[in-house]
C-alpha cells in the first residue's frame, strides 16, 4: 500500500499546530506515492477536532471516541489497530513528549521500524528520512529498505496545512483492552508561573551552558541592569536549578519574540531554538564558531563570553 | 526491588571535524556517559539510598572503550554492570532503535528487574524512542519524559510527573514493571568521590555477546541504512562582528543603542 496515516495531537480541548503540519508533510508524501492521506484523531471532542483537521488534500479522517485527553495505553491500541487495518506505507506521528510517549510503542506492536524527529522526508519507491545527529552538528540521511516505517516528525519543520478539504470522515471504533491501560493522569500542573514573564519582553539576554558556573551570573545580572533588559536562560541553567523555571526559553519553557535576543554562551539545541526562533534580532555570542546558534542568528561575535561581557559591561557605565 | 538502567557512551564533536563513510571520524569525536543517562543512574542510586530499590545494575550496549563509562557509573553507586557487544554490532552502520530493544529486552528476560530506567534520549543519535518501545517489547508499562519520581513499592506503583511542552506537567501514575524516561534537571547528579572510584574497580562487570544471550544474529536484520551524513547547510548568514573582545562588545553596543533597546 502506499497511503499515508498521520497523527493528530491535540491537549486541553485544542488541536497542537503540529496536527496541521504533520498534514503538510503527510500531503508531500502522497504526491509522490500516489497514495491516499489518512488522518486520524483520538480522544476528546473529535467531531470539532475532524472539522478543523479537514484540510487540503485531507481523503480520510478516521474519528475515535475515546475519553477527553491523552492515554498512551490508548493511543497505542486505537493506532496499532487503525494502522493493522490500513496499512499504511507510512504512519507519521508528531515528535512532541506524548508523540514520543506512543510511536514507539506502535511501532513495536506493528513490528516496523520507527525514525524519529524527521526534518525531511523523500520518497522515490523507498522512503529516506532526513534527521540531525550531534545535537544539529549533522544531517543524516536513513533509507527505509523494505516496508513500511513509523516516522515522527519534528515541530514547525513543515508549515500549517491550508484550506478546506473535503475529506470523508469515519468513525473508526478499536477493541480498547481497558485491563492494559496501566497509566491513569491524574491532573495536569503549570510549572513556569511566577512575576516575571519572559514572553512580554522586548529585550532578552539569555545565557546558557557556556556560563559555566552559577558564580559567574552575578556578571550577566550586572549587564541586564545596565541595558534595561530581561534575563533568560536555556535548559541547563534552569536543570542546575540556577534560575527558576520561568526564565527558561524552548520547547518545554516559553516561547519568546522579543525584538532583541542575545544568546550568551548558548550551543542552540532545536529545543532551544524552538523557543527563539520568532526573535526580530538575534546575537549570539559563543567561542565555537560550528554552534548552530549562528546559523539562525543575525549577528554575532565569535569569542570568549568572559572577556566580551566586561568589555560590554564597560560600554555601558557598568563594570 | 531491582532498578535496570540503560546507560550509553555517547560520541560528542569537539570543533572542527571531519566526514568519511557516512560516519564522524573517531579523532574528532570524545566519548562520555550521555547526559540523561547520568540523571537516570542519580534517580536509581538515590531510591536505593532511600531503601527503595536493593539492587541498581546497569546495561550498556558498546565496544571495550565504553568500559570507562560504565565505571563511572558503578563509581556514583551502582552495583553492577553489563556490557553487550559484539563483531556484529561493530560492523553496523546504524543501530536502530528495534536492534538496541532486541537486545535489551534479552537482558530483562535474564535480570527480571522491576523497574528500568532510561534517558530520555541520547545526546549523538538523539531518538529518544528506545525506553518506550523496550517497554512494549518486554511487557512493562511506561512513561516518557519524567521530571519527578515517587516510587511506591508496596502499591507497586511510580508517582510520576512528565514534563510536557510549554511549562505544563503531566502527572501520572504508572503501574510496574515499568519503564521511565528520564529527563534532565530531575536531580543533582553527584560526581563520583576516589573511595567509589577505587570501588568501581572491584564491582562486577559482566560482558555478553550476542550468542550469550541467545539472540539470532538475522534476529537484528532491520531494514533501516544511513545513507549520507553532512553538515547542514546555513539556513541565515550571521553577520560576524569581527575584532577582540573591546572591538565587538563596541560594537554591540552601538548596535543595541542603535536599534533603541539601551539608552545608555
Amino acid at each position: 500500500m502506499s497511503d499515508v496515516l498521520a497523527i493528530a495531537e491535540h491537549r486541553d480541548g485544542t488541536l497542537r499546530d503540529v496536527s496541521c503540519e504533520i498534514i503538510t508533510a503527510g500531503r508531500e508524501l502522497i504526491a509522490e506515492t500516489g497514495g491516499d492521506l489518512h488522518l486520524a484523531v483520538i480522544s476528546g471532542d473529535i467531531d470539532s477536532f475532524a472539522r478543523d483537521l479537514d484540510r487540503e488534500s485531507v481523503d480520510v479522517i478516521h474519528t475515535v471516541a475515546y475519553g477527553k485527553e491523552f492515554n498512551h495505553d490508548v493511543y497505542t491500541q486505537a493506532v496499532g489497530q487503525l494502522a493493522a487495518d490500513l496499512e499504511p506505507q507510512v504512519l507519521l506521528l508528531p515528535n512532541t513528549v506524548n508523540g514520543l510517549d506512543y510511536a514507539p510503542a506502535v511501532a513495536t506492536v506493528l513490528d516496523i521500524p520507527i525514525i524519529t524527529d524527521a526534518v525531511d522526508l523523500s520518497y522515490d519507491g523507498n522512503l529516506t528520512v532526513t534527521r540531525e545527529e550531534y545535537g544539529g552538528k549533522v544531517e543524516t540521511m536513513i533509507d527505509v529498505e523494505a516496508g513500511a516505517a513509523a516516522i515522527t516528525v519534528r515541530p514547525t519543520e513543515w508549515p500549517q496545512a491550508a484550506g478546506t478539504g473535503d475529506a470523508d470522515i469515519r468513525t473508526f471504533e478499536p477493541d480498547i483492552d481497558e485491563s492494559t491501560i496501566k497509566s491513569t493522569v491524574t491532573k495536569f500542573e503549570e510549572v513556569a508561573g511566577g512575576e516575571v514573564d519572559i514572553s512580554e519582553a522586548d529585550f532578552l539576554i539569555s545565557i546558557g551552558r557556556g556560563i559555566e558556573e552559577e558564580e559567574n551570573i552575578p556578571l550577566i545580572e550586572e549587564l541586564v541592569d545596565v541595558t534595561g533588559a530581561t534575563l533568560s536562560s536555556s535548559r541547563p541553567i534552569v536543570d542546575n536549578g540556577w534560575l527558576p523555571k520561568n526564565r527558561q526559553v524552548g520547547q518545554s519553557g516559553k516561547v519568546v519574540t522579543p525584538e532583541v535576543y542575545i544568546a550568551i554562551g548558548i550551543s542552540g539545541a532545536v529545543q532551544h531554538v524552538a523557543g527563539m526562533k520568532g526573535s526580530e534580532t538575534i546575537i549570539a555570542i559563543n567561542n565555537d564558531p560550528n554552534a548552530p546558534i549562528f546559523d539562525i542568528a543575525d549577528y554575532g561575535i565569535v569569542g570568549d563570553l568572559f572577556e566580551v561581557i566586561p568589555e560590554l559591561l564597560e560600554e555601558f557605565g557598568g563594570g | 526491588m531491582k532498578a535496570l538502567i540503560t546507560v550509553k557512551e555517547i560520541a560528542e564533536v569537539a570543533g572542527d571535524f571531519k566526514i568519511s563513510n557516512n560516519a564522524i571520524a573517531p579523532t574528532y569525536l570524545d566519548y562520555d556517559l550521555n547526559e540523561w543517562d547520568n540523571y537516570a543512574v542519580e534517580e536509581a542510586i538515590q531510591a536505593k539510598e532511600n531503601g527503595l530499590i536493593n539492587e541498581v545494575v546497569t546495561v550498556t550496549i558498546g565496544p571495550k572503550r565504553a568500559e570507562e563509562t560504565i565505571r563511572m557509573a558503578l563509581a556514583k553507586g551502582a552495583d553492577r554492570a553489563i556490557r553487550i557487544w559484539d563483531d556484529t554490532l561493530d560492523e553496523a552502520n546504524l543501530l536502530s532503535v528495534d536492534t538496541k530493544t532486541t537486545i535489551l529486552s534479552a537482558v530483562i528476560e535474564d535480570e527480571d528487574p522491576n523497574l528500568i530506567l532510561s534517558g530520555v534520549q541520547s545526546g549523538d543519535e538523539a531518538n529518544g524512542a528506545t525506553g518506550v518501545a523496550l517497554a512494549k517489547k518486554a511487557g512493562f508499562e511506561w512513561a516518557a519524559v519524567v521530571n519527578k519520581l515517587d516510587l511506591d513499592v508496596n502499591e507497586g506503583v511510580a508517582h510520576v510527573h512528565r514534563e510536557l511542552e510549554g511549562g505544563v506537567e503531566e502527572v501520572t501514575d504508572v503501574e510496574m514493571p515499568a519503564v521511565l524516561t528520564i529527563q534532565t534537571g530531575i536531580n543533582e547528579p553527584r560526581y563520583a568521590s576516589l573511595l567509589g572510584i577505587r570501588q568501581a574497580q572491584q564491582k562486577p562487570l559482566n560482558v555478553q555477546t550476542l550468542d550469550d544471550l541467545s539472540i539470532d544474529e538475522t534476529a537484528l536484520d532491520f531494514p533501516l541504512a544511513r545513507t549520507a551524513m553532512y553538515e547542514p547547510a546555513t539556513e541565515a548568514e550571521a553577520t560576524i562582528w569581527e575584532g577582540d573582545a573591546e572591538e565587538t562588545a563596541g560594537k554591540l553596543a552601538n548596535f543595541l543603542r542603535e536599534k533603541g533597546v539601551v539608552e545608555a
